[in-house]
C-alpha cells in the first residue's frame, strides 16, 4: 500500500476546553476522541452510522462521531458524554436516566442521553412524537426502549417544574 | 477490512476556486467530500476507491438559499435538517421537506447534502424522487465554468450520471410553480425512521375541473436510477382520477419499472407496493 497521507494536527474545542490532536485526516473522529483524547464515554456501535452509539455534538449539532473524518474536527466546538454534567451536577437527562432506569448494559447510553439532550436544547419541552423522533437514530439492544423514553419525558417534566 | 488511513488523503481548499483548481490539476483524482455520510461508511467497510478529497464542508459558495419569483436555488451542501426548517420549502416543496424528514436519523440529516445524495447516485436515494417531481435543475461547475441540467436526466445508469472528471455539483433550483398543486409522498421502508427505502413514491398533480390538467411522479428502489415515470404521466393527462383509469395507469407503471432482489425486498414486492402506491396517489388527486 503507498503511504502519502502524513498526520495533521486538529485544534477544536472539546467539551469547552482547548484541544489538540494529530491524526490521520480521513481517522474517525470517534477513534480520535476515545484514543488520542482518551474520552472513551463515547462508544462505537456499529460503526456505519446506524446505530447513534457515537453520538456527539459538533457546534450544536447531533452527529455520528464515526462518519466524521478528524481533518473536519479543525476549529468545531465538541461536547461528548463527558462535558454534559456542570461541575458535580448531572444534567437532566442524567439524572432522569439514573432514577427511571433508562441504562442497563451502557453502550447505547451516552449516545441516547445526548440525543436526548440535544432534542431538549431544540425543544424545551417536546412532545411524545418528537421524543420519538429524536431518539429514533439511536438503538438500544437492552430496555425495550420504554425506560429510555420514560427518562426523557421525566426530564421534560424536572425542567418543567423548575421553570 | 478496515481502510489503511494513511493512504487517504484529505485537503481543506480555501473557496470554491480553489476546489475546483485542485480538481482540474489532477482530473478524476480529487474527489468533493462533503458531510461524511456515505463515503465514511465505504472508508470503514474499505470499500472507499478514490483516495485523494477536497473537504468541501465549509465552502461558502456552496451553502444558503436564494428565492426568486421563478425559482428556490439551494447550494449543494444543504443539509436535511435545513430543508426541513425553511419555512418556503415547508410550504411550497413539501415533498422535498419529507423525504429529507425521512432520510436516517436526526445525526444523518445534520450532516447529509442534497448534493450529496445526488452525487452519490443511489437509485434508492428519497430526496432524488421529489427533486425530478420540482423538475429540478442542478448547475454544474468546474474550472472551465458552469452548466445548468435538468435532473430528471442526470442519473444516467446505475450509479452513472452526467458529471464529468473535475465537475462539482454547486446548487438545485427549483420550479416554483407546483405550490397549488396537490402532492404526495411515501417512503416505504423495513423501519418508520433510519431504514433505506425498500421503495419511495413522489407525485403531484395539478388538477382542475375534476381532471390531471399535469402530473409528475417519481420513484425511487424501482430502477437502476430514480426513475422519473413519464408514461404514466402521459396516460394521467386529461383523465379523471378514478378507477377508470387506474389500472391502465398501473399497467403503463408496471412496465416503467424494473425492480430487483436484493437485500432490502423482493422484485414483486416492489412491484405490488408501486402499484399500491399509485392507487393510493390518485385518491388524493380525487379526494
Amino acid at each position: 500500500m503507498p503511504e502519502r497521507a502524513r498526520k495533521i494536527r486538529v485544534s477544536c474545542v472539546v467539551n469547552g476546553g482547548a484541544a489538540s490532536f494529530e491524526a490521520y485526516p480521513m481517522a474517525r473522529l470517534l477513534d480520535v476522541l476515545r484514543e488520542e483524547l482518551k474520552l472513551t464515554g463515547t462508544k462505537e456501535g456499529c460503526g456505519e452510522g446506524e446505530c447513534g452509539a457515537c453520538s456527539i455534538e459538533m457546534d450544536g449539532a447531533l452527529v455520528n462521531s464515526c462518519l466524521v473524518p478528524a481533518l473536519q474536527a479543525q476549529g468545531t466546538k465538541i461536547r461528548t458524554i463527558e462535558g454534559l454534567a456542570i461541575g458535580g451536577s448531572l444534567h437532566a437527562v442524567q439524572q432522569a436516566f439514573l432514577t427511571h432506569g433508562g441504562a442497563q448494559c451502557g453502550i447505547c447510553t451516552p449516545g441516547m442521553i445526548l440525543a436526548a439532550a440535544n432534542l431538549l436544547a431544540r425543544y424545551p419541552q417536546p412532545d411524545d412524537a418528537q421524543i420519538r423522533e429524536g431518539l429514533s437514530g439511536n438503538l438500544c439492544r437492552c430496555t425495550g426502549y420504554m425506560k429510555i423514553f420514560e427518562s426523557v419525558v421525566a426530564a421534560v417534566r424536572r425542567a418543567e417544574t423548575r421553570a | 477490512m478496515r481502510a489503511y488511513l494513511p493512504a487517504y488523503e484529505m485537503e481543506t481548499p480555501r473557496d470554491l476556486e480553489a476546489a475546483l483548481g485542485r480538481m482540474a490539476s489532477e482530473p478524476g483524482v480529487w474527489r468533493p467530500f462533503a458531510g461524511g455520510t456515505d463515503l465514511m461508511v465505504l472508508l470503514e467497510a474499505g470499500k472507499l476507491p478514490h483516495q485523494k478529497f477536497l473537504n468541501i464542508w465549509n465552502l461558502a459558495e456552496l451553502r444558503g438559499m436564494e428565492v426568486s419569483s421563478e425559482h428556490v436555488t439551494l447550494g449543494a451542501l444543504t443539509t436535511y435538517t435545513e430543508v426541513q426548517r425553511n419555512k418556503t420549502l415547508l410550504r411550497e416543496f413539501p415533498l422535498l421537506c419529507r423525504a429529507a424528514a425521512e432520510t436516517g436519523s436526526v445525526a444523518t440529516q445534520n450532516r447529509g447534502t442534497l448534493g450529496g445524495n445526488i452525487a452519490n447516485a443511489s437509485p434508492a436515494a428519497d430526496s432524488p424522487p421529489a427533486l425530478i417531481v420540482y423538475d429540478a435543475e442542478i448547475e454544474i461547475v468546474s474550472a472551465g465554468g458552469s452548466r445548468w441540467v435538468h435532473y430528471a436526466s442526470f442519473h444516467t445508469e446505475y450509479k452513472k450520471m452526467n458529471l464529468h472528471a473535475g465537475e462539482l455539483i454547486r446548487r438545485i433550483r427549483l420550479l416554483r410553480t407546483h405550490a397549488q398543486w396537490k402532492q404526495y409522498f411515501r417512503k416505504v421502508g423495513t423501519r418508520r425512521a433510519q431504514a433505506i427505502s425498500k421503495i419511495c413514491f413522489a407525485g403531484a398533480a395539478r388538477v382542475e375541473a375534476g381532471r390531471i390538467a399535469d402530473v409528475r411522479i417519481a420513484l425511487g428502489s424501482v430502477a437502476p436510477t430514480v426513475l422519473h415515470a413519464v408514461r404514466v404521466e402521459e396516460l394521467l393527462r386529461g383523465q379523471r382520477p378514478g378507477s377508470a383509469v387506474l389500472q391502465a395507469a398501473q399497467d403503463a407503471l408496471n412496465a416503467e419499472i424494473a425492480p430487483i432482489d436484493d437485500m432490502r425486498s423482493t422484485a414483486p414486492y416492489r412491484r405490488n407496493v408501486a402499484r399500491n402506491l399509485l392507487a393510493e396517489f390518485l385518491e388524493v388527486l380525487a379526494g
